[in-house]
């Protein structure tokens, strides 16, 4: 029997078209537009101004907080503006733009293939390292990892745990680059559990992806402590409380840190870009970028610099659609619409899905009529349909108790509901203003 | 073009579930407990099906057309499915003016009062019946014997349920391979066990309901019944004979399923279910009515909301 979380979860077909398909390398286009804001948490402060040089690799902005990362140039040139841009969140935000130039890197950054495995620096160098390199959380939520890896005082990690489930129908990034750099990722496992000083680490597959979990299984023979574990396929098995239910059966309480019960997340793409920035000094500068879509002519994972507006990854995949319905940054399940094909690839960026018109059409809308499969289906153990009538009737002190702010917003309810009832649209607003209210409770 | 993109929060797609799938699930399911009311009802099984599905199907068009002056939903199998289980709790050779009167009621009063599929408290089809049983009582309790293809209709040759044999004539209760098969007076979905079984089978296949509900009021009443049974068995039957008799599994499998006017959490079905099955069999056992199953589904349909509010699932992370 293969582990999985416990409680909820869905299976929607997996529709992987781009399964298979090597990594291929982008060019680089003649503009890139790079947000200030690609992380949760503070934005970057701008360190260049316009008309600067820039190499690859050089800081355009610094963390603008403890929980914040910074940003690097994915190009050489100029710096034509620092200007709002439209970007995934539909918002114009700070971003800088680039006229390309060449493509000269810093020269810190060793451009070579040869792999390095020995690391021989302490926790706090390693953290430091990663700090500076900018990164985040590639799975899509881009939380900054330095912070992850520092637990508040009174915890110690027991274990780390690697997000490999790759749960999200279409999206192929993480899986291609397991088949690929396997060996890398797996260095970027041990210098991350050296981060944080535990001698154990699961990587979670989600069994649909046989061909890596082998792979890997036979890779990791070489690095004592890191276990490959097949995980059987349901969603959301990569959100992080699921993920950490499924492995080690311990349940996070309710506003908790995965630290209390002992755990530290990371994703699989977060530990390639680990191993290229302590190993490689390379900053968090490109990442796979999976575009996808049953209308796309070719399915294809790319390797992609940090601000390429992705109508140059819609061209590599075989151009537009003819009836585009809907452009998605990330995975059908939990990405975001975006609003054209000028939007900026950002470091959360897992995938491009195109949908055609037919299939972005939402359903009428009927009563509800109380089957509880949303109920059944929420990993949180929620009751969806209850959370939705609360807000509509703005019953906060209600919505509060009955733990709006537990979800996780990975849309199970929303798609199982037999009266297409936009139940996550609801609880997403809700959830906003509970939370809203406690900070403000709290001040 | 880009003015022309679609722009909405997640998730980006949905997994094609509808209201008439689960509907028509539940109507499939149907099907074997219906072929065995038309082999031994024969003709007066198909009227009383037909003019019961026909009379909903109206109401429920009427009343939102020009009523509730709303778009119909006619085929969304719901005035269908309350019109098949209608008929399911009527004997077979009732007549189709007192079925139309029970579906007027069953529509008008038990759904559209309320305002529709998914706003009712009570199930329907039960409503509907319920309020016959109480106009109707002669008409509504004698029941045809089985008379396998029979063309009879009104003029069907009556006789004892098992229930009401269990009261007043124990002798008349049939084999246990009869009520297993179907072949017993009674109305005219209730009777062939294995045939609703099937059902339930396909429905928990098809995973339109959970094993909860019907598991739970059938327990109860087997554990009840057999105490019963256990203290006194010459007053009180054996637990099988309840189990297959009247209208417990119908009512199990397919009435207290319904999934508006029963509860959502595992465990509240679970409280719904011992709840409906302890009221069945004190009815059963001391009421003066033979058969308690339409008035205890009805009666916890009252309290699903309550048992909604205080039996909430079991929350990821909590105590």
């Amino acid at each position: 029997m293969l582990k999985t979380f416990r409680i909820g979860g869905i299976h929607p077909p997996e529709n992987k078209l781009s399964s298979g398909k090597k990594i291929t390398l982008l060019p680089v286009p003649k503009q890139v537009v790079i947000p200030l804001n690609q992380h949760i948490g503070a934005p970057a402060i701008a360190v260049v101004k316009k008309g600067d040089d820039v190499k690859v690799g050089t800081l355009l902005g610094k963390a603008g907080g403890f929980v914040s990362a910074n940003i690097h140039s994915s190009v050489s040139g100029k710096v034509n503006k620092i200007d709002n841009a439209l970007d995934s969140s539909g918002y114009r935000r700070p971003a800088v733009y680039i006229d390309v130039e060449g493509d000269e890197w810093e020269e810190s950054i060793d451009r070579s293939n040869t792999i390095l495995k020995e690391c021989t620096l302490s926790s706090k160098e390693i953290i430091d390292k990663i700090t500076e390199a900018g990164i985040v959380g590639l799975g899509g939520a881009t939380f900054p990892t330095q912070v992850k890896l520092m637990p508040p005082p009174g915890n110690k990690a027991e274990i780390l745990l690697i997000n490999a489930a790759e749960c999200e129908p279409y999206l192929t990034a993480d899986h291609t680059l397991m088949l690929e750099k396997g060996e890398e990722v797996l260095i970027g496992i041990s210098i991350l559990m050296k981060a944080i000083q535990v001698n154990k680490a699961i990587v979670g597959i989600e069994n649909n992806k046989k061909d890596a979990i082998v792979h890997l299984q036979k890779l990791s023979v070489n690095f004592p402590g890191i276990e490959v574990l097949p995980l059987k396929v349901q969603y959301p098995q990569g959100g992080e409380k699921q993920l950490i239910d499924a492995i080690l059966r311990r349940q996070v309480k309710s506003g908790a840190l995965p630290i209390s019960v002992g755990a530290v997340v990371q994703n699989i793409g977060t530990s390639y870009a680990v191993y290229e920035a302590v190993q490689k000094n390379k900053p968090l500068i490109e990442r796979v970028v999976t575009v996808t879509g049953k209308a796309v002519s070719n399915p294809s994972n790319l390797s992609v610099r940090i601000g390429t507006p992705i109508s140059h990854l819609i061209e590599a995949a075989g151009g537009l659609p003819e009836d585009i319905g809907k452009i998605i940054g990330g995975g059908p399940m939990m990405g975001k619409a975006l609003i054209n094909t000028e939007i900026p690839v950002i470091k959360g960026t897992s995938g491009i899905l195109l949908m055609t018109r037919k299939e972005s059409e939402r359903k009428p809308v009927y009563n509800c009529i109380r089957c509880a499969k949303c109920v059944n289906v929420c990993p949180m153990g929620l009751q969806p349909t209850q959370l939705m009538t609360v807000t509509e009737f703005s019953n906060w002190d209600l919505a509060e108790k009955l733990h709006i702010t537990d979800c996780v917003e990975c849309g199970s309810c929303s798609y199982t509901c037999p009266s297409n009832r936009p139940l996550l649209d609801h609880i997403r607003l809700g959830k906003g203003k509970v939370l809203g209210i406690v900070r403000s409770r709290k001040t | 073009m880009e003015n022309s993109l679609y722009v909405s929060p997640s998730p980006h797609i949905h997994g094609g579930d509808s209201i008439s799938k689960n509907m028509y699930g539940v109507l499939i399911a149907l099907i074997p407990a219906f072929l065995v009311s038309l082999y031994y009802f024969g003709l007066g099984a198909l009227i009383v099906t037909v003019v019961s599905v026909a009379s909903c199907l109206i109401a429920e068009y009427l009343i939102q057309k020009f009523l509730l002056q709303k778009t119909p939903t006619l085929w969304d199998g719901s005035a269908i499915l309350t019109g098949i289980l209608l008929a399911f709790n009527l004997p077979s050779n009732l007549p189709v003016w007192i079925i139309i009167i029970g579906a007027l009621v069953a529509i008008g009063i038990g759904k559209m009062s309320f305002g529709g599929l998914g706003t009712n408290i009570f199930n329907p089809a039960l409503v509907g019946r319920v309020f016959l049983l109480i106009s109707f009582p002669a008409q509504m309790t004698t029941w045809p014997v089985p008379d396998p293809l029979s063309t009879h209709y009104l003029d069907a040759e009556t006789g004892a349920t098992v229930l009401s044999a269990m009261q007043w004539d124990s002798s008349a209760i049939p084999s246990v391979k009869d009520m297993l098969l179907g072949n017993m007076g009674g109305s005219l979905g209730e009777i062939g066990a294995i045939a609703l079984l099937i059902g339930f089978a396909f429905m928990l296949w098809r995973k339109i309901i959970t094993w909860h509900i019907p598991v739970a009021i059938i327990g109860t009443v087997l554990i009840f019944t057999g105490i019963m049974h256990g203290i006194n068995p010459t007053t009180y039957v054996n637990p099988l004979i309840h189990l297959l008799s009247g209208g417990l599994l119908l009512g199990a499998i397919f009435m207290a399923t319904d999934y508006v006017t029963s509860p959502m959490s595992k465990a509240g079905m679970i409280v719904y279910g011992i709840g409906i099955g302890i009221i069945t069999t004190v009815i059963r056992l001391f009421g003066s009515y033979p058969e308690g199953m339409s008035f205890a589904i009805l009666i916890m349909n009252a309290f699903t909301p309550l048992i909604n509010s205080y039996i909430q699932p079991k929350h990821f992370g909590g105590k």
